[in-house]
């Protein structure tokens, strides 16, 4: 019986660890291109190893020796997670309406923001809607409550009435707890006399 | 059960708290895409996994070797997943007003990819997702993900 010299050892290691990158990676992370620009990072632990994913296409395969970093690109995205992609939902839109002082009457410019509403919730298969009312810093809390509560329900009775199904449209009220815009008290603030949409 | 419907007192109560009513306490994210063979653990039992269905915390999400299925969270994250793949929602707790929150998701094999939402935004690892030999600790945004085989 021959006893390996510690060179081969270390030599049949690395050659293991080249051929493992591949054949036995029991997994690959893949960081993508972020549409927004927005930072964006994903740390991969394996026990006390970890890999820092930052930049577009940054991946790191795991292995019996722990994440292993590479640079992916589109080919490899599409061919390993074109089908899970091709699943993703449609991102959630945001839009604010805003209303006239006291009352749930929309303003003119948002009025026609409510069609935009209307056509994103068409483009949707299973559309689901989180209304939120809002008011400013003017009245009593159980006033801006209720006011709050009135211009929620004033637009999920229009989206209902635009044909969604009333189980698919949250409305809420939060009255004055939330401004865009932070007032005193009594302050008449249009920016937070607002409705904020959800459509997912 | 249609919001309209519920209760008086339980809306007045809500009402006075100012916090949101959703249909459903327990519910989390919704199906909004389903192709091929997807099915739902939920409790032991195993439901279709159709466009439409509702989701809730420990929810198991299977797809077959013709599936993929792509779910919309209450916090804005997505998650979709292609073939032959087992995708679990093991913790979800996500407040609407300060969007703070945890989400521990699985991916127990086949492939998944992640547009992460208010959760992540808010702390560094509020959400992971586990594969059966890695913790990911998600920071944001995009990423795909694939496990065993």
């Amino acid at each position: 019986m021959t006893r390996p010299r510690r060179f081969d050892r270390w030599q049949s290691i690395g050659l293991l660890a080249a051929l493992c990158s591949g054949a036995c990676s029991t997994g690959t992370v893949i960081l993508l291109p972020e549409e927004s620009g927005r930072e964006t990072a994903v740390s991969v632990r394996q026990g006390d190893k970890e890999v820092l994913l930052k930049e577009p296409y940054a991946a790191a395969r795991q292995t019996p020796f722990g994440p292993q970093a590479y640079r992916s690109n589109p080919d490899e995205v599409q061919s390993t997670f074109g089908a899970a992609l091709a699943a993703q939902p449609m991102r959630p839109l945001q839009f604010t309406l805003y209303f006239v002082e006291g009352k749930d009457e929309l303003t003119d410019e948002s009025k026609q923001i409510v069609e935009r509403v209307f056509s994103e919730i068409s483009r949707r298969p299973v559309p689901d809607v989180l209304i939120v009312g809002h008011t400013d810093a003017v009245g009593t809390d159980q006033l801006n409550d209720a006011l709050s509560r009135q211009r929620a329900e004033t637009i999920r009775a229009a989206l209902i009435a635009h044909g969604i199904a009333p189980e698919n449209v949250t409305a809420v009220g939060r009255g004055k707890r939330e401004p865009v815009v932070p007032t005193a008290e009594g302050v008449s603030e249009a920016r937070n006399r607002r409705v904020e949409i959800v459509v997912r | 059960m249609p919001f309209s419907s519920s209760p008086v007192p339980a809306l007045i109560a809500a009402f006075a708290l100012g916090l949101a009513v959703s249909a459903t306490a327990a519910e989390i994210g919704q199906i909004k895409v389903s192709k091929g063979q997807v099915s739902i653990e939920r409790d032991g039992r195993v439901l279709p996994g159709n466009v439409g269905v509702r989701l809730e915390t420990s929810d198991v999400l299977k797809t077959g070797p013709d599936g993929s299925v792509g779910v919309t969270m209450s916090d804005d994250s997505l998650l979709s997943a292609g073939p032959n793949s087992i995708l679990s929602l093991d913790r979800y707790d996500f407040d609407p007003v300060t969007h703070k929150g945890v989400f521990d998701a699985g991916l127990r094999k086949g492939s998944l990819a992640v547009i992460s939402g208010h959760i992540a935004k808010q702390a560094p690892d509020a959400m992971t997702v586990r594969t059966p030999t890695s913790i990911l600790g998600v920071r944001g945004t995009e990423f795909v993900v694939s496990a065993g085989d």
